[in-house]
């Protein structure tokens, strides 16, 4: 019957990837605390398995090489991806850094991050592995705040020069493609921003999108042009002047400490992982996490904004003013028509003919 | 190859270890001929220096940063930064607010030791890994029967290996997922995961409603059901290697030596008053203590404070003895130690590593026995292990859905939509070896949900009370101490703080990887994983040339490294490493 050897008539739907097969390196020796690799364990839009088990069509062959994920026990059996992609043998590759840069350049020996053992005996800087890969890659991640611009590890006092990939790469960086840094800032990153993201470059490295579209920071734009403030689902309260007090109020709460209005980040909006969770939305002030800023712009934490202090007195009398209007409204809304009773007489504005003579009314 | 000198030792290493959180180098000395380890270093590679930049920083923004220490466990941190901040604030957040803060550790619990149980640690008993390891334990896999197979379904443990394959194996997959689960579980009550966005000292921000417990309530009933398969498959797997490999209760085997910090605050003991310490120490759901060759010395959470020591040994520092004493005495007119968290400066001093002198960045902290006058390298047993010996030991809980017996733990799970009511127990083990430590992290994920149980009750109490105020106001004052104890989901963790001017003077949070993953203290003595892994036999099939290290690598990871939290351990192994015949006998310090 040649049943087995039939060539479906869809299959003219489906487009070979431009470039067929690509390696992720992921480096997660930065200063960091693995807290991205272990996010993006929770993305589901797309999974890591989706993307390992080509579970989305049109996509090249992605070959994960992770430290938290690997089967390999570690040491050098671990290492062959990344010395192979060194000495140029495993192109085209991506790599994804995750953990701040620290300053290496600063003491005569000695580390303050590294993995792997070089031919002296003696640690390699997680510097090295990136100078070494930056040559051929095709492209450069950094995932979390970390990464992307210094985070907590480069905060005011820190001892080890702690920067972010760009800092330590120069602005201006662009890979043999012409793909600047891709910045997923975050701490930790939304899980399935930086899937979506992943995604969005395997689509441009299948031939199917165009340059991806990055902010001045670096970041996606689709992803981080809006405050967590326009997408909070508490902007109403702040809109009517109506600031919570305490922790724990179901209300705006800017006074306490919530960077929101200013912040951009998506996580009010889209949940810290499958649509649960966040940060204003559900509580937790906004602290700046996404922002190259952070931390040292945001600290204290649980202060008030100086420029919220502004903002939410100059919305107090129309905040007010339109909360005691609503409030009126409201009180208005919240009552039934007053056709809507038993008894004998129909006061709906139908005149019935048909119903039958109930005798004088 | 004479037994004394002439020894022909292989320098093995692993550099970085996968599958663990973090950076951790192990480097070992290898006897092939009595297939066993004669040496073994950890090491560590990453600084960051959180003690150093939270100097002068608000004390109210601790919980914030410290979270950050960890990629994992973030949250056991914040949490711990908050008991501390509470005790040196003088506040204690209304019972709600502990109940909501117990529900997502609890979450915490039951992620963390999902995910890394049957997606990292599970790997080195999965098919693919058996299989090129040790044939032989494979082939008698497939032949044996699984004797939990009408609760997981799986017939042989063959079958069980299998469905742990790396992306592949069904029960890989439903494991990876119930982590997300229990994650969504985690952000309903912190927010946001893995650094919460939630907790502040005082209380928290997350508003307690009907439908936020109704939420939580139905995703922890799928989890339940799901320990109800978990717990059975691993112990068939567990058993199996026992009977499989007669001898493998040695690898990894260490004395038993554990710490637990506890974990679950009950608001009707706590005030975070330093004072009233050692009695809301010991009403916490997950009771503290320490056990010493089976013998529980203390559940005193003063005691434990007190007797903590941070010795540098093989680390980057420089001592800081003869420099500032923070804190002379605690609250109790109690004598603290200059090597005590309170008092430590740290002071980094990078340089070349060098295995007979120092060679990490992880310090080695140490409990001072007082009757023994030995300076305990306490390990947490992966922390799910440290926590089952104290609680069954101390015998304190019993929550109904908990109970500690003495000599068990009796963790009781309602019925679910497909499985009758079970109530499993989990027995005091003869070893702290590897799979112990492995088989107690199953067992800890059942009590957590157990646990989470009862605490959703007292949360719907207070709801349907109309205590609904979640957080309560503070000062912070100019000068102050506080510490917090908890159990980060790998073990025992411990913040210490001190206020001078309204302002960070000092900060040392101890979690549980520089417990296990330290160096050879100033004593000479080696850290747990150093302990665990020399002198311990080998199984692995493979000779020298394909040697993969399985045994060493499954007794460092039942310790649960992470090394975020600081430690590194350099295992000894791979094909390329550098491959010394050393005539040297006696190659160990």
């Amino acid at each position: 019957m040649g049943h087995e050897l039939r060539v479906p008539h869809g299959r003219a739907s489906q487009r070979e990837p431009a470039i067929p097969e690509i390696n992720v390196l992921w480096i997660t020796q930065g200063l960091g605390c693995d807290g991205d690799t272990i996010a993006v364990t929770a993305a589901t839009q797309p999974s890591l398995e989706d993307i390992v088990l080509g579970a989305i069509p049109g996509l090249p062959k992605v070959n994960l090489y992770h430290p938290v994920l690997a089967y390999e026990q570690g040491g050098e059996d671990f290492l062959t991806a990344f010395r192979k992609a060194i000495r140029g043998e495993l192109d085209p590759y991506l790599v994804v850094v995750e953990g701040s840069i620290p300053n290496e350049k600063i003491k005569t020996e000695g580390y303050f991050a590294a993995f792997g053992q070089g031919d002296d005996g003696q640690p390699i800087t997680t510097c090295q592995w990136i100078d070494d890969l930056l040559p051929r890659t095709w492209a450069m991640v950094a995932i979390g705040t970390c990464a992307a611009y210094g985070g907590i590890h480069a905060m005011a006092g820190n001892p080890t020069g702690a920067m972010g990939l760009r800092d330590y790469l120069g602005r201006d960086w662009k890979s043999q493609a012409g793909i600047p840094i891709v910045n997923m800032p975050g701490c930790p990153v939304q899980p399935d921003n930086f899937m979506e993201t992943l995604l969005y470059l395997l689509y441009q490295l299948a031939g199917r999108a165009p340059m991806i579209p990055l902010d001045a920071e670096g970041r996606p734009e689709w992803l981080f042009n809006a405050t967590v403030h326009e997408g909070c689902d508490r902007g109403g309260y702040y809109e009517q002047a109506d600031f919570a007090e305490d922790y724990g109020s179901p209300k705006c709460i800017v006074k306490l400490g919530c960077w929101g209005p200013v912040v951009q980040c998506n996580v009010g909006k889209r949940g810290a992982m499958a649509g649960i969770g966040g940060c204003p939305n559900v509580g937790g002030i906004c602290i700046g996490c996404t922002m190259p800023g952070f931390p040292d712009k945001f600290m204290p934490f649980m202060n008030e904004p100086p420029g919220a202090i502004m903002s939410s007195s100059a919305v107090g009398m129309y905040g007010r003013t339109v909360r005691a209007l609503r409030s009126f409204t409201r009180t208005s809304l919240n009552r039934e028509p007053d056709w809507r009773a038993p008894g004998p007489q129909l006061t709906s504005g139908y005149t019935p003919s048909t119903y039958g003579d109930r005798g004088p009314r | 190859m004479s037994a004394s000198n002439g020894k022909e030792l292989v320098e093995m290493s692993w550099d970085p270890i996968t599958r663990i959180v973090g950076s951790l180098g192990i480097y070992t000395k290898i006897d092939f001929d009595d297939r066993r380890v004669v040496e073994c270093h950890s090491t560590s590679s990453i600084f960051r220096g959180y003690s150093i930049f939270m100097k002068g920083k608000d004390p109210r923004d601790a919980h914030f940063i410290t979270s950050r220490i960890c990629g994992i466990c973030g949250d056991n941190h914040a949490t711990c930064a908050n008991y501390a901040q509470n005790m040196a604030f003088g506040v204690k957040p209304p019972a709600m607010a502990e109940w909501i803060v117990n529900l997502g550790e609890a979450a915490e619990y039951m992620f963390d030791h999902n995910l890394f149980q049957d997606n990292l640690v599970g790997v080195d008993y999965c098919e693919k890994m058996v299989r090129e390891t040790n044939p032989g334990v494979w082939e008698l896999a497939e032949r044996t029967a699984a004797k939990g197979a009408e609760l997981h379904g799986f017939r042989t443990i063959a079958e069980i290996m299998r469905s742990l394959n790396p992306f592949e194996g069904s029960f890989y997959k439903e494991a990876l997922h119930m982590s997300r689960v229990a994650r969504e579980m985690f952000c309903l009550m912190e927010g946001r995961h893995v650094h919460p966005s939630t907790l502040y000292p005082g209380g928290v921000g997350t508003v307690p409603t009907h439908q936020l417990f109704t939420d939580y309530t139905v995703r922890l009933m799928r989890y339940v059901e799901f320990m109800k398969r978990v717990v059975p498959l691993h112990d068939d797997l567990f058993d199996f290697f026992y009977e499989a490999l007669p001898g493998y209760e040695d690898v990894g085997r260490r004395r038993i030596l554990l710490g637990c910090w506890g974990a679950f605050q009950d608001p009707s003991a706590c005030d975070f008053r330093y004072e009233n310490m050692s009695h809301f120490g010991r009403k916490m759901f997950v009771t503290p203590g320490i056990v010493v060759d089976g013998e529980l010395l203390t559940t005193d959470l003063v005691e434990i404070n007190l007797g903590m020591r941070i010795l540098l040994g093989s680390s980057f520092y420089d001592d800081w003895l003869g420099g500032e004493q923070f804190v002379k005495t605690d609250p109790l007119g109690n004598r603290v130690d200059p090597r005590h968290p309170w008092n430590q400066t740290t002071t980094p001093r990078p340089q070349k590593r060098d295995f007979k002198d120092k060679y990490t960045w992880v310090m080695a902290p140490r409990w001072y026995d007082e009757r023994s006058g030995e300076h305990l390298a306490l390990d947490s047993g992966g922390g799910a292990l440290a926590r089952c010996w104290v609680t069954a030991l101390a015998g304190l809980v019993d929550i109904g859905y908990v109970k500690a017996t003495g000599h068990s733990l009796k963790i009781y799970l309602p019925k679910t939509a497909s499985l009758p009511e079970t109530e499993l127990e989990w027995h005091i083990p003869r070893f702290s070896n590897a799979l112990e430590r492995n088989r107690a992290r199953s067992y800890f994920q059942a009590y957590s949900a157990a646990a989470a149980l009862y605490f959703c009750e007292r949360a719907r109490d207070e709801l349907y009370a109309g205590r609904t105020a979640t957080w309560h106001d503070f000062k912070v004052p100019d000068e102050g101490v506080g510490c917090g104890f908890h159990e980060a989901v790998r073990g025992m963790l411990s913040h210490h703080l001190v206020i001078r001017g309204g302002k960070i003077a000092n900060y040392h949070p101890y979690p549980p990887t520089p417990w296990n993953a330290s160096p050879r203290d100033s004593f000479g003595t080696p850290g747990p994983y150093e302990d665990a892994v020399q002198n311990m036999p080998l199984f692995e099939e493979n000779g020298r040339e394909q040697f993969k290290g399985v045994d060493i690598m499954r007794t460092v990871r039942s310790f649960d490294p992470c090394l975020p939290c600081g430690v590194h351990m350099y295992l000894g192994g791979g094909k390329e490493l550098l491959v010394q015949h050393a005539p040297r006998f006696g190659a160990h310090k």
